[in-house]
């Protein structure tokens, strides 16, 4: 190839041209003093707030709210959240934070605004006790983040279904089924007998995950570490409890095998392909976006085996590297007011975590049309103040992810539930160490 | 600045004591010595910057106890890599990439070079076939693995729906690992082997056509053509492919990562069926562990790995061809990434 001195001269341009160009993309973006800013907020899920930025926008004509991450699942957002985290750029003015995450990123609390430093104490009022306590730092000194939601438990069914087996249909028939998780698998060896062609739960991880919030919260508040932060996983008797109803579950066939959150989940939503699901509160607006508009009137909710217990539920918090904290704060105590609960609730179902939300009419007294009008105030609210929680240790989400992948595993008929067992204990172990 | 451009040495200046002439002398000397590194600098600096030191940083972080959020790191030498080497879902995931490798690169070369082979040939609408191959490379990873994500569905997948209509019994291509393999490595197929066949194309072209017109007079039938003059003379070419696929392969993510969906997809299926060493490095790295000096050690061992088995490349197909200098042919540039 012959060498032009043109294209020498071009070479050293597009280079000249090149540097000039990266320098000039380094440039700040901000606007001039005074002038409108950008709030951008992350969330996952659904947290059904569209209509509670407009209302905030209208009032603050200075402020424009933009939202990342709709509908998006934990599993993509956590890692992206702890990546802006750790680079110290990139992360929103408000992030959202689940509660089964909130532990280790209170570990290394330098990473967010302290709102106790912004007025926040006085809010201590509109949210139940121990939603705030979550919130602090261990020594107390620290408010990371203010509460969103709480998890209250419900079991969904499909009355179709349900009918089709010859089964009860009305809620509080459908409730007297089951007092307990025994009875719920009772009920479902009748409704396998029926051959509808459907399986009695769509698998087995979502349930045992409910199970086992439920016993560990009716007995000593923790799970899989205790309150001293050592892993008990094994000696814990509220997760052999859970381990076992699980099994007994799996054992009588009940397990649709569609493993939580995957495509073929959302295609058994949509083909109906099973007629139970355990339920927490901000499980509705999932079912919800995942059978569509066509199986309205078809699902109902009646109340969980067992004894109550929460699941989930968020915070906002607001990362320290965020350059307009000010009104990052002042946008976070508007979403968690019990305005902005009770918003969030009529849009999307997320149950309010603030006490004044929770007795409001139109919390209290609500229904969903798409779950055949249940009385979703009645079912989740009336509980909501008595929940227990369950207390997470440092690495609550690794340890979480081998129990429940332990689980699964008998679901899919890879492992037996004694070899599961030593699995789950082992490979926990081994994630906590990590 | 002026720049020398031509390549003959510059006369030396008949007159000494010209104190200008002297600067310019010394001028046009540094700038024919020195300018040719100013030309290529661009490339290595960006390679340093974004090669060469995050390479050297991800070494120093894998010598940590390095939690992603904590701005304490404590220093802890080779415990990464003890650690790395005694843990059998190391192994499990270097297994994973390996079978992986193997299953989808071999067909996908042999595949390839038929195809080039039939391109080669005087078809209609040549050009049109051609472009027609590179098609599948052209798609987002992501998209081909969602949609080959539902084709291998246990219970609404078509694969499934296709062996029942002929009698074989819905087979879990997500939970059984060799199923899983398969299903991943068709998936890589499907985007590579035309990619391939434009590269091994190209480089058939450049076979002398009067080798063919002899050896057909000779009465050599086009298979006996095709191994004893096409293949040889591929050789160099078949090496770059290889060791591109060898990178690519190794590397393996996207594919695996979008062909599990649900809680926790990272880790390849509940029992890591699938889980290749960079969706290890990730696990370990990022969400749940969030352990940075363990992902950066799986990282540097990847690393080695595929300096091994590129190396191991080159040795097979040199004993197999004799084949001294891959440099012969000119070979395409373009960097394979997934």
């Amino acid at each position: 190839m012959g060498v032009f001195p043109r294209r020498h001269l071009a070479a050293v341009a597009l280079v000249a041209a090149t540097a000039l160009l990266t320098t000039a993309g380094c440039g700040g973006d901000e606007p001039a003093e005074g002038g409108p800013i950008t709030l951008t907020v992350d969330i996952f899920g659904q947290m059904g707030y569209q209509e509670l930025y407009k209302e905030y926008m209208a009032a603050h004509p200075n402020v424009k709210i933009v939202e990342r991450g709709t509908g998006g699942t934990l599993d993509e957002y956590s890692p992206k959240l702890t990546q802006w985290l750790a680079a110290g750029k990139g992360a929103g003015d408000v992030v959202a934070i689940e509660e089964g995450l909130l532990v280790e990123y209170k570990a290394n609390p330098q990473n967010f605004v302290n709102l106790l430093d912004h007025g926040a104490a006085e809010l201590k009022g509109n949210f139940l006790d121990w939603k705030w306590d979550q919130g602090l730092t261990a020594d107390g000194k620290q408010l990371i983040g203010l509460g969103t939601d709480v998890g209250g438990m419900a079991m969904c069914y499909r009355s179709d279904l349900f009918a089709k087996a010859g089964l009860p249909t009305q809620r509080d028939e459908v409730s007297k089924l089951w007092p307990t998780w025994q009875d719920y698998i009772a009920t479902g060896e009748k409704f396998k007998a029926a051959n509808t062609g459907a399986s009695f739960l769509d698998s087995a991880t979502n349930t045992f995950n409910t199970i086992v919030l439920q016993t560990a919260g009716n007995a000593q508040g923790y799970h899989y570490y205790d309150t001293a932060n050592n892993l008990v996983v094994d000696s814990n008797p509220a997760v052999r409890q859970a381990w076992d109803t699980t099994m007994d579950i799996l054992d009588s066939g009940l397990s649709g095998k569609y493993s939580s959150w995957s495509e073929e989940w959302v295609s058994a939503f949509k083909q109906a392909k099973f007629a139970t699901i355990a339920c927490p509160a901000w499980m509705t607006g999932v079912i919800e976006g995942n059978a569509g508009p066509a199986a309205k009137g078809k699902w109902d909710i009646a109340q969980v085996p067992g004894n109550g217990g929460n699941w989930g539920g968020s915070f906002l918090a607001v990362p320290k590297q965020s350059k307009h904290q000010a009104e990052a704060i002042e946008l976070v105590k508007f979403l968690t007011s019990a305005k902005g609960q009770i918003g969030a609730f009529k849009a999307k179902g997320p149950l309010p975590s603030n006490p004044q939300a929770l007795d409001d009419p139109a919390v209290a007294d609500s229904t969903n049309a798409y779950f055949s009008d249940a009385p979703v105030g009645k079912i989740f609210a009336a509980g909501a103040k008595s929940l227990k929680p369950v207390y997470m240790g440092p690495k609550n989400q690794a340890v979480r992810t081998e129990v429940e992948n332990a689980v699964r595993t008998v679901d899919l008929g890879q492992r037996s539930p004694e070899q599961a067992w030593a699995d789950a204990v082992n490979n926990a172990k081994k994630a906590a160490a990590k | 600045m002026s720049v020398q451009l031509d390549a003959r040495p510059p006369v030396r200046p008949a007159v000494r004591g010209s104190a200008r002439q002297l600067w310019e002398y010394r001028l046009s000397r540094l700038d024919e010595k020195y300018s040719p590194y100013l030309y290529i600098a661009p490339f290595f600096l960006l390679f340093g910057v974004f090669g060469a030191y995050p390479l050297a940083y991800t070494f120093w972080v894998s010598l940590h106890d390095w939690d992603l959020l904590a701005t304490e790191h404590q220093f802890v030498g080779g415990e990464n890599y003890s650690r790395l080497l005694a843990d059998p879902d190391f192994w499990h995931s270097l297994t994973n990439t390996l079978g992986i490798f193997v299953i989808s690169t071999v067909p996908q070369l042999l595949g390839a070079l038929w195809l080039a082979s039939l391109l080669n040939r005087r078809l209609r609408a040549r050009t049109t076939w051609r472009m027609a191959v590179l098609v599948p490379n052209v798609t987002s990873t992501a998209a081909v693995a969602i949609v080959f994500g539902v084709l291998f569905g246990r219970q609404f997948g078509m694969i499934n729906w296709l062996l029942d209509l002929v009698g074989v019994g819905a087979i879990d291509w997500k939970a059984n690992r060799f199923a899983s393999w398969v299903a991943i490595s068709a998936m890589v197929d499907w985007r590579w082997t035309g990619y391939n066949a434009l590269i091994f194309l190209a480089a058939m072209q450049a076979i002398p056509r009067d080798l063919y017109e002899s050896a057909a007079i000779d009465g050599a039938s086009r298979a006996r053509q095709f191994w004893s003059i096409t293949v040889p003379l591929l050789k160099p070419t078949i090496i770059f492919a290889v060791i591109v696929s060898t990178i690519g392969g190794l590397q393996l993510f996207t594919e695996p990562r979008m062909f599990h969906s649900g809680t926790n997809p990272i880790r390849g299926g509940s029992l890591r069926e699938s889980q290749t060493m960079t969706m290890y490095m990730f696990e370990n790295a990022f969400a749940p562990h969030y352990n940075f000096g363990y992902g950066s050690a799986v990282a540097w061992l990847l690393f080695a790995l595929i300096a091994i088995v590129a190396a191991i490349n080159v040795v097979v197909l040199r004993r197999l061809g004799g084949v001294d200098r891959p440099t012969r042919t000119r070979r395409p540039r373009k960097e394979r990434s997934r």
